[in-house]
C-alpha cells in the first residue's frame, strides 16, 4: 500500500548523510563562520565588544538572525538536531557548552530528548562541513563530498582547510570585492546567502526583492517595489531590473495564468529601511517552467540576486532554475516561512486595517459579519494551512512550534473532485458553482435517517450524517445538478478540516485557530462554515480566525528570510 | 452480489427476487421452536436473530446396583449408557442480502409454529422502511431499537463470549489475521462504526457508553462518490475496482511536490499530500480503478486519523472497527490498519471483529430478551452451525459463493453454567491455551488437517457403532462426515475462519459436528468397556503398589500416571492398538515406558517435595477413561489422600473422544470407593471432590472454568497442581498448564 498523507510527516529521522546533503542543498551555508565565531564571541564579547565598537555586535546580530536559522528545518525533521544554529541564536556565556543548548522548539519534541547528547556531540564534528567548500568550485565540491562520505575522519583535516579558506574569503572581502565575489561564486552558499556585510556600513540585499513559495498547485510570489529610489540609484539600476519592475507593477495579469492580487497590495511598507509597496502574485505550479524560461529571457541571472524560495517546489525546480535560468535558489523551510510570514504580516496590518478577522453569526447570511480581530496575543495558536493538502501546526512562540498533523483532504481534493464531478476547469468556477448548489440533495443528513434530531447522541437534524450518502441511490444520482455536487464537495472537505482542526485544538489545549491557505481565497462559504462548525461543536470554546493574505504567508516568510528580518 | 448495489438504501424494494428457493433447513434452522426475534436491516444486508431450543441426544450413564454381585467374576459393564433427549438453548443469527428479505419473511411466516411471539425488535437504517412489510408478513409488532445501543450491546456480547473475536489485520504478514487473546476486561474501548457515516463511541462499561464524535466521510461517501466517479453501482464492485487501482495516478504525492528531493529530506515520497490533487491539474482521463483506489485511501485515512485523534483525546489504545464499510473486506481493513498505525505511530491498535456484521442484530435481540437474562449465561460459538469469517468474500472461495455465500450464519449455544477463568491462572490475558498456532504454520496446518481427514472414517465408524439401536445412525454419520469434511476444506482455504486455528479448535469443531447429528458420545461404548476392564484390575494394582517400599511406590505411581497416557486420543497408532487389542495391558504399557530420565523430568524434585509436609490441596485434570483414570490417576489420588491432601479431580463436562466425563467419573469413583476405604472416606468427608472443567474438548482451556471455585483452597495448591498435572494428566499435544 502506498503511504497516506502529505509530505508533512517527518516520521523517521533522516540518516546523517541525508541530513547533511539536505542541509547542503538547503543552501544554508555559513557554518564555518559560526563555528569560529559563536564560542569566541560569546566568551569574549563582554570585554571586547565595546572596544571593537559595533563590529562584533553587528556580526553577532547577523549571525543570530541569519546563520542562526540554519539548523531550523532539521530540528523538526529529526527532532534531535540540537544544532549549532540554536546556540548561535542564543549564545550562552559558557562558550562551547552553549552549542549544546536545546533550541526552544525542542520542547515540542521532548520525546526524542535522550538522543540529544549524542547528536550534539556528533554535531561538533559535523557542523563545519558545508562551509568548508566556501571557495571550492562545484565539481571539486562534489569530489570532496564523495570523498568525505567515504572517509569521515578526514573532517578534522577538512576543518582546518576550511579555516584557511575562510580566512582567505574574509581577506578577499576586505579588499572591497564584496559584490562581485558575493554573487559570482554563486555555488558558495556561504557567500551568496548573505549579502556581505562585515562592515558596519551594512547594506541590505540588492533589488529586486522576491519571496517565492512553490506549492503543489499554486506558486505564490511576493515582490517589493521600492518607491524611494533615489536618482542616483535609478541611474545605476540596470535595465533588466527596471523592466522587471515595470512589468510587474504595470500589469495585473501575466501570461494567461499569472495574476496579481491588487486588492492585497500593501502600500507604503517600510522594509529594511526602504519604503515601497508589497505585491502579491500567483500562478499555477504547472506554469513553473514558463516562469523559469521568463527568468532566463529577462536575464534575471545578471541581476546577481538571490531567489529565496520555499515550498516543495523549491526542491523540485531547483535544478531547472540552475540549468535553465542560471539562477541559484535559496531553499527555505516551508513552515518556518509560514509562521514568520503570518506574524510579520499581522504586525504590519493591512493598509491601516486589521489583518486578522473572524465571523460573527456565521450561519446567518443576513446577520453574518466579518469583524477585525486583534491578534496581539497570538500564542498559543493553532495554525491550519489549507493548501493542496492541509498542515496543522501548534505555535507556542515565534520559534517554538510543532507540526501536529495534516490531512490529504485539502484544497487540491476539493478542486480535483470538482473537476471530475462537474468538469469545471478553474477554482473560481468550482466555487461559483458551489455557491449556487444545494449540498443537502447530495449529502445524507441526520434528519434523513432519523426524521429529526438524533437525541440519543445530541446530533442536530441538519448535521451531515454521510457525505455523498444520497448518491448511493441511483435515482438521486440522476436528480442532482453539478452545482449541488460542487457544493457538497466543498462542504465535505471543509467540515472534515474543521473536525480535524477541532480535535487538534482539543488535544493541544489551544482555543485560537487561524485558518490560512489558498483554499480560503474568495471562499466565504468555507470560512463561514469553519467558523460555525468550530463554534458549534466546541460549544463556543474555539474561535476560528482568518487572515486577509490567506495564501501568501510562505512567500512573505521567504522574502523576510532574504532580507534577514528576524 | 451484483443485486446488492441496486438495493441501495433508496431502492431496495423494487428488485426483490422472489423466485429464489431457499434451502430452508440449512438456513433458518430450528425455526419451529423459535420464540424471540430481532432484525437488523442495514443498507444492503439484513441480519435476523432468533432464540430457539434444540433437542439434543445426550449420553447419560447410570450405575447398576452391584452390591449383590461379585464384580470380579462379572462380565457385565460397570454402568449402563442411555441416550436421552436434552433441550438446550441456542441463538441463531442469519445474514442475507436485502433482496431476499421478502422471501425470507414469507418463509419464516410459513414455518413459525410458536405463537407466543408478539414483538420483533428491529434496528438499523432500513428498519423503518421495512416496518410495514414485517408487520404484515409476520403479524408481529415492530419495536424499534436504537442502532448504536444495539451495536454496542452486540459488541460487548461477542467480546465477552467468543474467545477469539477480535483480530488485528496485517496484510502480507504471516498470519494476516492475528486474533487477540481473551481479555478479562474489555472496557474501556473505542468503537468506530463505519456505516454510511462514521460514529465514534467510547464504551466504558456494559451499559455505559458515550458518543464522542463522528464524521460524515464514511462508507456512504465511498459508495456515493464512487458511484458518481466510476459509474459503478455496487459497493463490492467499487471495492473490487479499488483493489486493482493505482492511487498515485490521481493523488498528489509528496514526490510530486518535492521532486526527487524528498529522499534527501528524509520524507517518504509516497505519502499523499493531496487526495485527488492530480485530477485538478491535468485534463486527462482517469481510470475507474485509480479513482476508486484513491477514494478508498482518502476515506480510510481520514477515518483512521479521526479515530486516532479521538483515541488520543480519551487515552484509549484499543479501537474496534465495525460497520458495512469494513465488513471483513481485506482492502478496507488493510487501509484502515495502515492509517491507524501511521497516525498513532503504533500506539493505537486497530481491531476488527469476526462477527462484526451481527452486532446490531445481537444487540437488538439482547434488548428484547432482557427478561431472559441472556447475559447471565455463557454462550459458545457453535462451529458446526456457523459460517466462518469471509465465507461471503467472493475472491476467497468462489466455489462456495453460489448460494451459501449469500447467507451467513452464526449459532451460539448456551452453556449450562457461566464460565469463568480458572482462578489459578496468573494472568488470564496472556494465557494462550494452545502451543501450536496452525494459522501461521502452513506445514503444521497441512499435517493436522490431513490427520483429521484421515481419521474421519474411523470417527464415522465409531459413531455408528455407538448407537447400535438406531436405524438412521448410518445416514446421520454420513451427514456428519460431509459436514466435517466441508469444514476442514474451508479451514484449508481460510484457516482464520473461526479464529486462530489450533488442534483444539479442530477437535471442538468435530465435537460440534458430531453433536449436530446426534452423536453425543461416539466413544461411550468404548469407554464403558475400558472402564469395566480397568475396574477389575484396580484392586490388584493397589495391592501390588502397597507391597512396594515408599520410594519405589512413588516412582511406580508416577509411572502409572504416565503409562495411562499411552491410551491417549492423539496418536493414530494407539487408536489402532485400542481397536485391535483392548486387553493391552497396563503393566505392559508401564514396561514400555522409557527408563528415566524422561524428556521433561522433574521427578527428583517431586520426590523431594513429597518428603516434606503434605500438600494442602491438589487439582488433577483427568484425561482418558479406562486404564488411565482408574489405574493411573486413582492410585495416585489415593496416595495423596492418605497423605492428608485434599484432591479435586476435574473431568470434562461433556464427552470428548475417550476422555472420562464428569458423570462417568462419578460412577467410577463410586465403584472405587466400594473397593477402597481410603477413597470411600475421602469422598464422604469431601476431601476428594469431583468437578467439571467446563469443557467438552480433549484439550484444556483454563479460561473457561466451570468447577466449584473454592477460592481459599485452590490458591494453596498452585505449585502442586501444576506439577502433578504437568507430570501426568493433561499430557496431550497441548499441555496448557505447564507453566
Amino acid at each position: 500500500m502506498r503511504q497516506p498523507i502529505g509530505y508533512e510527516a517527518f516520521g523517521l529521522p533522516p540518516s546523517c548523510l541525508d541530513w547533511l546533503a539536505a542541509r547542503w542543498r538547503n543552501g544554508r551555508g555559513g557554518l564555518p563562520r559560526m563555528f569560529f565565531c559563536s564560542g569566541w564571541i560569546a566568551a569574549e564579547e563582554a570585554t571586547r565588544a565595546p572596544a571593537l565598537g559595533g563590529w562584533l555586535g553587528r556580526q553577532r546580530f547577523l549571525l543570530r538572525m541569519g546563520a542562526g536559522r540554519l539548523g531550523a528545518p532539521m530540528e523538526r525533521h529529526c527532532g534531535v538536531a540540537a544544532t549549532s544554529a540554536s546556540s548561535v541564536r542564543e549564545p550562552t556565556p559558557g562558550g562551547p557548552d552553549g552549542r549544546r543548548r536545546e533550541p526552544l522548539r525542542r520542547r515540542a519534541n521532548s520525546a526524542s530528548a535522550p538522543a540529544v547528547g549524542a547528536s550534539a556531540s556528533a554535531e561538533g564534528v559535523r557542523r563545519d562541513r558545508p562551509g568548508s567548500y566556501s571557495g571550492a568550485t562545484s565539481s571539486s565540491r562534489q569530489r570532496v563530498e564523495s570523498l568525505r562520505k567515504k572517509r569521515p575522519r578526514f573532517w578534522t583535516v577538512i576543518a582546518s582547510v576550511n579555516f584557511i579558506l575562510l580566512m582567505v574569503s574574509l581577506l578577499v572581502s576586505q579588499n572591497y570585492f564584496r559584490k562581485s565575489i558575493c554573487f559570482q561564486i554563486r555555488q558558495s552558499h556561504f557567500f551568496s546567502q548573505k549579502p556581505f556585510c562585515v562592515y558596519s556600513s551594512w547594506k541590505p540585499q540588492v533589488f529586486p526583492w522576491f519571496g517565492l513559495d512553490i506549492g503543489g498547485t499554486l506558486v505564490k510570489l511576493v515582490y517589493f517595489e521600492p518607491k524611494d529610489i533615489t536618482a542616483e540609484e535609478e541611474e545605476e539600476e540596470v535595465e533588466s531590473l527596471k523592466s522587471i519592475r515595470k512589468y510587474l507593477t504595470s500589469n495585473v495579469a501575466y501570461g494567461s495564468t499569472g495574476i496579481r492580487d491588487v486588492h492585497l497590495e500593501l502600500k507604503d511598507l517600510t522594509l529594511c529601511g526602504r519604503k515601497g509597496n508589497l505585491h502579491f502574485i500567483r500562478f499555477p505550479t504547472h506554469d513553473m517552467p514558463a516562469f523559469i524560461q521568463m527568468g532566463r529571457d529577462k536575464n534575471f541571472s545578471s541581476l546577481h540576486t538571490v531567489f529565496c524560495a520555499t515550498g516543495g517546489g523549491a526542491y523540485k525546480f531547483e535544478q531547472d532554475f540552475l540549468t535553465i535560468g542560471d539562477l541559484q535558489l535559496c531553499k527555505l523551510d516551508e513552515l518556518d516561512c509560514l509562521i514568520k510570514g503570518i506574524l510579520y504580516i499581522d504586525s504590519v496590518g493591512f493598509n491601516g486595517r486589521s489583518q486578522c478577522y473572524y465571523f460573527e453569526n456565521p450561519a446567518d447570511s443576513e446577520k453574518c459579519q466579518k469583524l477585525p480581530f486583534d491578534l496581539r496575543n497570538p500564542y498559543p495558536l493553532l495554525l491550519v494551512n489549507i493548501g493542496s493538502g492541509v498542515s496543522i501546526l501548534a505555535v507556542y512562540s515565534k520559534d517554538n512550534y510543532k507540526r501536529v498533523t495534516g490531512t490529504s483532504l485539502g484544497g487540491g481534493t476539493f478542486f480535483g473532485l470538482c473537476c471530475l464531478l462537474t468538469g469545471c476547469t478553474t477554482f473560481e468556477e468550482a466555487l461559483e458553482m458551489a455557491s449556487r448548489g444545494d449540498s443537502t440533495k447530495v449529502d445524507k443528513l441526520v434528519r434523513d435517517i432519523y426524521g429529526g434530531d438524533y437525541e440519543r447522541f445530541g446530533l442536530p437534524g441538519w448535521a451531515v450524517a454521510s457525505s455523498f450518502g444520497n448518491m448511493m441511490s441511483k435515482e438521486k444520482r440522476e436528480a442532482v445538478s453539478k452545482e449541488d455536487l460542487a457544493r457538497a464537495t466543498l462542504i465535505t472537505i471543509t467540515n472534515n478540516i474543521g473536525s480535524i482542526a477541532r480535535m487538534c485544538a482539543l488535544n493541544e489545549n489551544i482555543n485560537q485557530v487561524v485558518f490560512v491557505g489558498n483554499f480560503l481565497r474568495i471562499n466565504t462559504i468555507a470560512m463561514r462554515l469553519l467558523a460555525y462548525a468550530l463554534d458549534y461543536w466546541s460549544k463556543g470554546q474555539l474561535k476560528a480566525l482568518f487572515s486577509e493574505h490567506e495564501g501568501y504567508f510562505g512567500a512573505v516568510g521567504a522574502l523576510l528570510e532574504l532580507l534577514k528580518i528576524p | 452480489m451484483a443485486e446488492c448495489g441496486a438495493s441501495g438504501s433508496g431502492s431496495s424494494g423494487d428488485s426483490l427476487d422472489k423466485s429464489i428457493t431457499l434451502p430452508p433447513d440449512e438456513i433458518f434452522r430450528n425455526l419451529e421452536n423459535a420464540k424471540r426475534f430481532a432484525i437488523d436491516i442495514g443498507g444492503s444486508l439484513t441480519k435476523l436473530a432468533y432464540y430457539s431450543t434444540v433437542q439434543h441426544k445426550v449420553a447419560k450413564v447410570r450405575s447398576f446396583d452391584h452390591s449383590d454381585k461379585d464384580t470380579e467374576q462379572d462380565h457385565e459393564p460397570p454402568y449402563e449408557i442411555s441416550v436421552q433427549e436434552e433441550v438446550t438453548a441456542r441463538l441463531h443469527f442469519v445474514k442475507f442480502e436485502n433482496t431476499y428479505i421478502e422471501a425470507c419473511l414469507d418463509f419464516i411466516k410459513d414455518h413459525l409454529v410458536n405463537t407466543e411471539t408478539k414483538v420483533i425488535q428491529a434496528t438499523g437504517g432500513g428498519a423503518y422502511k421495512f416496518k410495514d412489510l414485517i408487520e404484515e408478513k409476520l403479524q408481529l409488532k415492530v419495536d424499534k431499537e436504537d442502532v448504536m445501543t444495539c451495536l454496542i450491546k452486540g459488541c460487548n456480547f461477542v467480546l465477552k463470549n467468543i474467545p477469539q473475536e477480535a483480530f488485528v489485520y496485517q496484510k502480507g504478514s504471516n498470519p494476516e489475521f492475528r486474533f487477540q487473546t481473551h481479555q478479562p476486561s474489555v472496557f474501556p474501548y473505542l468503537l468506530v462504526s463505519v456505516g454510511s457515516g462514521v460514529s465514534i463511541v467510547k464504551v466504558e462499561t456494559e451499559d455505559r457508553f458515550e458518543w464522542i464524535g463522528g464524521s460524515s466521510i464514511g462508507g456512504g461517501t465511498f459508495w456515493g462518490l464512487g458511484a458518481l466517479l466510476t459509474k459503478t453501482k455496487s459497493f463490492d464492485e467499487l471495492l473490487h475496482l479499488a483493489s486493482r487501482g493505482q492511487h498515485a495516478n490521481v493523488d498528489m504525492l509528496v514526490q510530486d511536490i518535492y521532486g526527487g528531493a524528498h529522499q534527501t529530506l528524509g520524507l517518504s515520497g509516497n505519502l499523499i499530500a493531496s487526495s485527488f490533487g492530480k485530477s485538478a491539474t491535468a485534463d486527462t482521463e482517469f481510470s475507474k480503478e485509480d479513482m476508486a483506489k484513491s477514494l478508498l485511501h482518502m476515506i480510510s485515512n481520514d477515518i483512521g486519523q479521526l479515530a486516532c485523534l479521538y483515541a488520543k483525546l480519551h487515552c484509549l489504545d484499543r479501537v474496534y472497527f465495525g460497520g458495512f464499510f469494513i465488513r471483513g473486506h481485506p482492502v478496507t481493513m488493510r487501509t484502515i490498519t495502515y492509517s491507524i498505525n501511521f497516525f498513532s505511530k503504533g500506539e493505537v491498535q486497530a481491531l476488527f471483529l469476526r462477527h462484526e456484521g451481527y452486532l446490531g442484530a445481537i444487540g437488538a435481540f439482547l434488548k428484547g430478551a432482557e427478561q431472559d437474562n441472556p447475559n447471565q449465561y455463557s454462550w459458545e460459538e457453535n462451529y458446526a452451525g456457523s459460517s466462518g469469517l469471509m465465507s461471503s468474500s467472493p475472491e476467497l472461495c468462489p466455489t462456495q459463493r453460489a448460494r451459501s455465500g449469500t447467507f451467513d450464519l452464526l449459532e451460539m449455544d448456551r452453556l449450562e453454567r457461566p464460565l469463568v477463568n480458572l482462578p489459578l491462572l496468573l494472568d488470564p490475558s496472556s494465557y494462550v491455551p494452545d502451543t501450536v498456532d496452525l494459522t501461521d504454520d502452513a506445514l503444521a496446518r497441512k499435517y493436522w488437517l490431513t490427520c483429521f481427514e484421515e481419521a474421519l472414517d474411523g470417527v464415522v465408524k465409531r459413531a455408528v457403532a455407538s448407537q447400535p439401536g438406531s436405524v438412521d445412525a448410518a445416514e446421520r454419520a454420513e451427514k456428519f462426515r460431509q459436514k466435517y469434511w466441508d469444514k476442514l476444506q474451508t479451514l484449508r482455504h481460510q484457516p482464520f475462519a473461526y479464529g486462530t486455528l489450533t488442534v483444539r479448535s479442530l477437535l471442538d469443531t468435530r465435537e460440534h459436528c458430531l453433536n449436530e447429528f446426534n452423536f453425543p458420545d461416539p466413544y461411550s461404548k468404548v469407554k464403558q468397556k475400558d472402564n469395566g476392564v480397568a475396574l477389575k484390575c484396580f484392586q490388584r494394582v493397589i495391592h501390588s503398589l502397597d507391597a512396594l517400599g515408599w520410594e519405589e511406590r512413588q516412582l511406580a505411581l508416577v509411572k502409572g500416571l504416565l503409562a495411562g497416557n499411552v491410551f491417549d486420543w492423539g496418536a493414530k497408532a494407539v487408536s489402532d492398538v485400542l481397536e485391535s487389542d483392548p486387553q493391552f495391558g497396563f503393566e505392559e504399557a508401564k514396561r514400555k515406558l522409557q527408563e528415566r530420565p524422561w524428556l521433561v523430568d522433574s521427578y527428583s524434585n517431586w520426590l523431594q517435595r513429597l518428603k516434606g509436609p503434605p500438600h494442602k490441596c491438589a487439582l488433577i485434570f483427568a484425561d482418558n477413561s479406562g486404564v488411565d483414570v482408574i489405574l493411573g490417576v486413582f492410585p495416585f489420588v489415593r496416595e495423596l489422600l492418605s497423605r492428608g491432601t485434599e484432591v479435586i479431580l476435574a473431568c470434562n463436562s461433556g464427552p470428548a473422544l475417550n476422555d472420562v466425563t464428569y458423570s462417568e467419573s462419578l460412577i467410577v469413583a463410586e465403584r472405587i470407593a466400594a473397593m477402597d476405604p481410603v477413597v470411600r472416606s475421602a469422598l464422604r468427608e469431601e476431601r476428594l471432590l469431583l468437578t467439571r472443567t467446563g469443557s467438552s474438548s480433549p484439550c484444556l482451556d483454563l479460561r473457561t472454568w466451570s468447577g466449584p471455585c473454592k477460592g481459599g483452597h485452590i490458591w494453596a495448591l498452585g505449585p502442586l497442581a501444576s506439577q502433578s498435572v504437568s507430570l501426568s494428566v493433561c499430557s496431550g499435544a497441548d499441555s496448557p498448564v505447564l507453566t
